[in-house]
């Protein structure tokens, strides 16, 4: 038995990339609660004490990667003729090694 | 106990219950009193306390931690002297209260009173993450993260870290708690055959330095059997000695961690029992 078992890889291989892969996102959820909630009500305010717009018509997304996160705002602001202008605002963090990097870097790339 | 001290502070935390840290911090502060540090170790497990029968005080126990921020009782009548080491105190834990006894004033007054007489407060966290495990870290300067070669100790572990980066008084500061990781009950064989998480995949997983390897030994469990710090029951047994190497560490000395190996024949190799 215990000479079959030298022939058997183990499984600590993966036990180290279920926990690569698990703590990841965890760091990402855990220091992260609602990032994307917290960025739009602040983008949103700013950009509501200038112009009026559709609520309805303004939208946030954000796609994390293994290297680059991506925000992107999207708002529809309806200017005085009636006609629509889009302003866009991009940011490209550089997601951080570990914890909170990534959130301050977008806040700065975003303030 | 009247000379003016300043001392340093550590948290034995892990998040995972049962992978180590009583019986780390009772390793830990003996051997620290046994090199002429005077410490104090401080259960913060109210209502499941531990350390006082890992160190062999369990009959002595009249005051507690609670008595003393409830002010039943003053400090120096709840803390408690080794009767092997006369620099190692002990201040335990409530048996019978509930974890909201602890306040967060109450515990920063007993942690600065100490300061001035001890030259190490060790504070025993409670598994988990809440109050009682975020009031031991509060006040850290450094904290000890003991952690199992197991999928569900590092992954705790590293929820530990975050807390340590957020919700200590150094953290909120700005500061940052010096984080050490203490791998228990490793397994060299286990890991050789990859069974078990190796150090270099732990490592590279918490991202911490490294304070120490204790490798899984029978002496840890006869220790807590009779009551005494490995490493005063056993000071040449390899887990002690990867005890002291940390504390040697701990006070800043530069010294290589050893990966813990066991010299077996051939038979062994093919053959082997388990670990001990």
């Amino acid at each position: 038995m215990k000479l079959f078992n030298l022939f058997r890889r183990g499984s600590a291989p993966i036990a180290r990339e279920r926990l690569q892969i698990l703590l990841a996102h965890e760091r990402n959820a855990i220091h992260q609660p609602d990032l994307l909630g917290i960025l739009r009500e602040e983008i949103l305010g700013l950009i509501g004490r200038h112009v009026s717009f559709d609520p309805d018509k303004v939208q946030i997304k954000m796609d994390r990667g293994k290297s680059v996160s991506t925000l992107a705002v999207d708002i529809e602001i309806p200017n005085s003729r009636g006609a629509s202008v889009i302003v866009s605002q991009t940011a490209r963090p550089v997601a951080g090694r570990r914890r909170k990097r990534a959130v301050s870097e977008i806040d700065q790339r975003v303030a | 106990m009247n000379d003016k001290k300043s001392a340093r502070v550590l948290v034995v935390t892990s998040g995972k219950g049962g992978v180590g840290k009583t019986t780390s911090t009772a390793a830990l502060g003996a051997a620290l009193a046994h090199q002429g540090e005077k410490v104090v170790v401080i259960d913060f497990d109210v209502g499941l306390r531990n350390l006082d029968l890992v160190l062999g005080a369990e009959r002595r126990v009249v005051f507690d931690l609670i008595n003393v921020i409830h002010g039943v009782a003053k400090l120096p009548q709840a803390l408690i002297r080794d009767k092997r080491l006369e620099n190692l105190f002990l201040l335990p834990a409530s048996q019978t209260r509930d974890k909201d006894a602890l306040t967060e004033d109450g515990v920063a007054k007993v942690i600065a009173e100490l300061r001035s007489k001890f030259d190490w407060i060790v504070c025993d966290s409670p598994a988990g993450i809440e109050r009682g495990a975020t009031l031991a870290m509060r006040h850290a300067d450094a904290a000890i993260i003991v952690t199992n070669p197991e999928v569900s100790s590092v992954r705790d572990s590293d929820r530990i870290i975050g807390l340590l980066d957020s919700k200590t008084e150094k953290a909120e500061r700005g500061e940052c708690v010096d984080k050490h990781l203490l791998i228990t009950r490793y397994n060299p064989w286990r890991a050789a055959r990859g069974e078990m998480l190796s150090i270099d995949d732990v490592l590279e997983i918490l991202s911490i330095p490294l304070l120490g390897i204790i490798p899984e030994s029978e002496e840890v469990l006869r220790a807590s059997n009779v009551g005494s710090p490995v490493t005063l029951n056993s000071p040449l047994s390899a887990p002690a000695r990867a005890y002291f190497e940390a504390t040697r560490r701990l006070k800043g000395e530069t010294i290589p961690v050893k990966i813990p190996s066991e010299s077996r024949g051939i038979f062994n190799k093919l053959f082997g029992r388990k670990a001990a």
